[in-house]
């Protein structure tokens, strides 16, 4: 028997008191989805059931979602450490508004997906996994919105990348394989730059807890390697972002694989890059955010007018969706370029509305091809005589990404107009408005071509058209097309009429960006 | 130590960087294998490199008697060596039944998603 060791205080080591209920409320999302993706593997033979398993998980994790944010909005910034090890030893999940708005975005854009999906998704598809495979992508988003260590991001971002490429395969068709060779590889050769990155960075700092490297980053001597990092990480960032000129596999490959999937790639994938960039460059490397925020502005500038140019060129409405993604894109890197606080709420809230509106964009790109069955937009017409709920719907959404009031865009957009205004930076403000009446041209154009028109290409204009348009076949659009369109355009109109809210949350999560001490006193306070 | 390893990774990232770019999706995937294994490299480098100490406590001791080999950058690379391995495994499936479907491993004749004919929006309004 080897000699007794002493007792020791274990409270030094370890975090001894329990953690409070309401801070789990930090890993729910992680449990539910992971346990729920595990349950829809189960049940794989089962295709009728998969459905539900995954809608019940999501809707959970929404109610979790809401209630995080809940908690953070009262409380603040809130930390949960794994292991009971004290940051910065252990893993520390830590939600700040950005992350918890974000979270709580997905989850809601998720679930319209997975309710969306339960009819343009056959049963052969399901039995290869596209409710598991949507599960763990939420699990993954959701993953890096909270996780407050930066290798766990990079964890979570292959969570999120895998599974993306199931379900960017789905249907196993030549078109989808060629996207997914482009998609995939730029995808992982971002991520590694994004690894290659945090290495450095864990040799410069010696720590991987985001909070720890805020503060060691600006104790450091000498800001040669902190400017360099910077640069590496926004690469890295800005090629999973799709921002100019690093973003041709997001037009190579969005327009692949089933709407649904794309609708979820849209609102979410992209943003993540954003958000990532929000937290590294402004949150833990202000330095390198001031010395890079000219080349920010450009390549911002690049990719909305890039964006916007595509969109107006595109003659497949699938490829002039993912164009008009790229120009969110653009909008949402301004507000990093100019780094004041009305600028980084305004690109806050522009992310919360992407998330939305990408979505619901897709969504509706679906539904136009359930009642026309093309994507051309020669090919396309007379969509309001056959549903004019659809083309009201559709105008709210097409008007709503452009930055048209009164839709929730028109208000992210005026933060960073007000931002750039403040900051002295007139030619971000000008490629905005540019930009913005691009958009404008391209989604009006589609709405023109596709609802108004009476017919295709060669419709006569005008009251003869519509007997052509009324003769097609009036086709049946389920609940399931009707309930997510309908949610989702509902809370873009809601957040466009009563900004106050939001608003408040983007203006708190830029203050905890651009002041780290709560998120530091948050991560440290309650254990040293 | 620590600068032979980094030349040793700038060789590799080099090398790897040289077979990105290439247009034969078989390169693009050796490229991706040795950039994997390049960063992890990296990460064990920039961990610093301590010979014939690992990182064991003495039976009877709270603390290891000398200094000891950093066993943070190990378990990084252990979960990076992890997932740049499955990740390869797919990218591999992936390259092949691209190969199979598309009959070419050639990224320039991979037009399939991009067509190259060019249709005209249609021009009105």
């Amino acid at each position: 028997m080897a000699a007794t060791k002493p007792a020791i205080d274990m409270t030094a080591a370890m975090v001894t008191e329990a953690v409070p209920l309401a801070d789990w409320l930090l890993v729910a999302p992680i449990l539910l989805t992971m346990t729920g993706g595990a349950l829809a593997i189960i049940f794989r033979k089962k295709p009728a059931t998969q459905p539900w398993i995954a809608i019940a998980v999501i809707s959970l994790v929404v109610f979790s979602n809401i209630a995080l944010l809940n908690h953070v909005l009262t409380n603040g910034v809130v930390t949960m450490v794994m292991g009971s090890w004290p940051p910065p030893f252990g893993i520390a999940f830590t939600a700040d508004p950005l992350g918890a708005l974000l979270a709580l975005m997905a989850s809601i854009a998720t679930l319209c997906v997975a309710v969306f999906a339960m009819d343009s998704i056959a049963t052969n598809e399901r039995r290869y996994g596209f409710y598991p495979f949507l599960l763990m992508l939420l699990c993954g988003v959701t993953g890096a919105f909270l996780t407050g260590d930066i290798f766990n991001l990079y964890v979570w971002f292959e969570v999120l990348l895998i599974s993306s490429f199931g379900m960017q395969i789905l249907g196993n068709e030549k078109v989808q394989i060629d996207g997914a060779v482009k998609y995939a590889v730029l995808n992982l050769i971002a991520t590694t730059l994004f690894l290659a990155a945090t290495g450095l960075l864990y040799g410069l700092v010696g720590t991987l807890n985001m909070a720890d490297i805020a503060i060691k980053v600006q104790a450091l001597d000498g800001s040669g390697p902190v400017l360099g990092l910077a640069a590496l990480y926004f690469l890295a960032f800005a090629m999973k972002a799709a921002a100019f000129p690093v973003n041709f596999w997001l037009p190579a490959s969005y327009h692949t694989p089933r709407l649904v999937v794309a609708a979820i790639f849209a609102g979410l994938l992209s943003k993540v890059g954003v958000y990532a960039l929000l937290r590294v460059m402004v949150l833990l490397m202000p330095e390198g955010r001031d010395w890079l925020s000219s080349l920010i502005g450009l390549v911002a500038i690049a990719t909305m007018l890039t964006g916007s140019l595509g969109a107006l060129a595109q003659t497949d409405i699938r490829r002039l969706m993912g164009y008009l993604v790229i120009a969110g894109i653009g909008a949402m890197l301004a507000g990093i370029a100019v780094g004041n606080e009305a600028a980084i709420s305004g690109a806050i809230f522009y992310a919360m509305h992407s998330v939305l509106i990408m979505t619901a964009l897709y969504l509706l790109v679906a539904f136009m091809f359930q009642i026309s069955s093309t994507f051309s937009l020669r090919e396309i017409g007379g969509l309001y005589v056959r549903s004019p709920m659809g083309a009201a719907i559709g105008l709210v959404l097409l008007l709503g990404v452009a930055g048209l009031p009164p839709f929730s865009g028109f208000w992210a957009k005026l933060l960073l107009v007000a931002g750039a205004l403040e900051a002295g930076r007139g030619w971000v403000v000008a490629g905005l408005l540019v930009s913005g009446l691009l958009s404008t041209l391209a989604v009006g154009r589609l709405w023109i071509f596709a609802f108004w028109r009476g017919g295709n290409e060669h419709t006569v204009d005008g009251i003869q058209a519509l007997p052509i348009a009324g003769s097609a076949e009036p086709k049946e659009i389920s609940l399931t097309i009707w309930l997510p369109l309908v949610a989702l355009t509902g809370l873009i109109v809601l957040i466009g009429v009563f900004p106050e809210g939001m608003m408040s949350v983007s203006d708190y999560g830029a203050k905890t960006l651009l002041d780290p001490s709560t998120y530091i006193a948050s991560v440290f306070g309650g254990t040293q | 130590m620590e600068t032979l390893f980094s030349m040793l990774v700038g060789i590799l990232f080099a090398g790897s960087i040289y077979l990105l770019l290439s247009r034969k999706l078989v390169r693009i995937l050796l490229g991706i294998a040795i950039l994997g294994n390049a960063v992890n490299l990296l990460i064990f480098t920039a961990g610093r490199l301590t010979r014939d100490v690992p990182p064991i406590i003495p039976v009877n001791n709270y603390l290891p008697l000398e200094a000891t080999a950093n066993p943070l950058p190990q378990a990084l690379v252990l979960t990076a060596i992890v997932i740049s391995f499955s990740f390869l495994a797919f990218f591999l499936v992936l390259g092949y039944r691209a190969y199979q479907e598309l009959g070419t491993d050639d990224l320039l004749e991979m037009r399939v998603a991009e067509p190259k004919e060019h249709y005209e929006p249609p021009l009105g309004y």
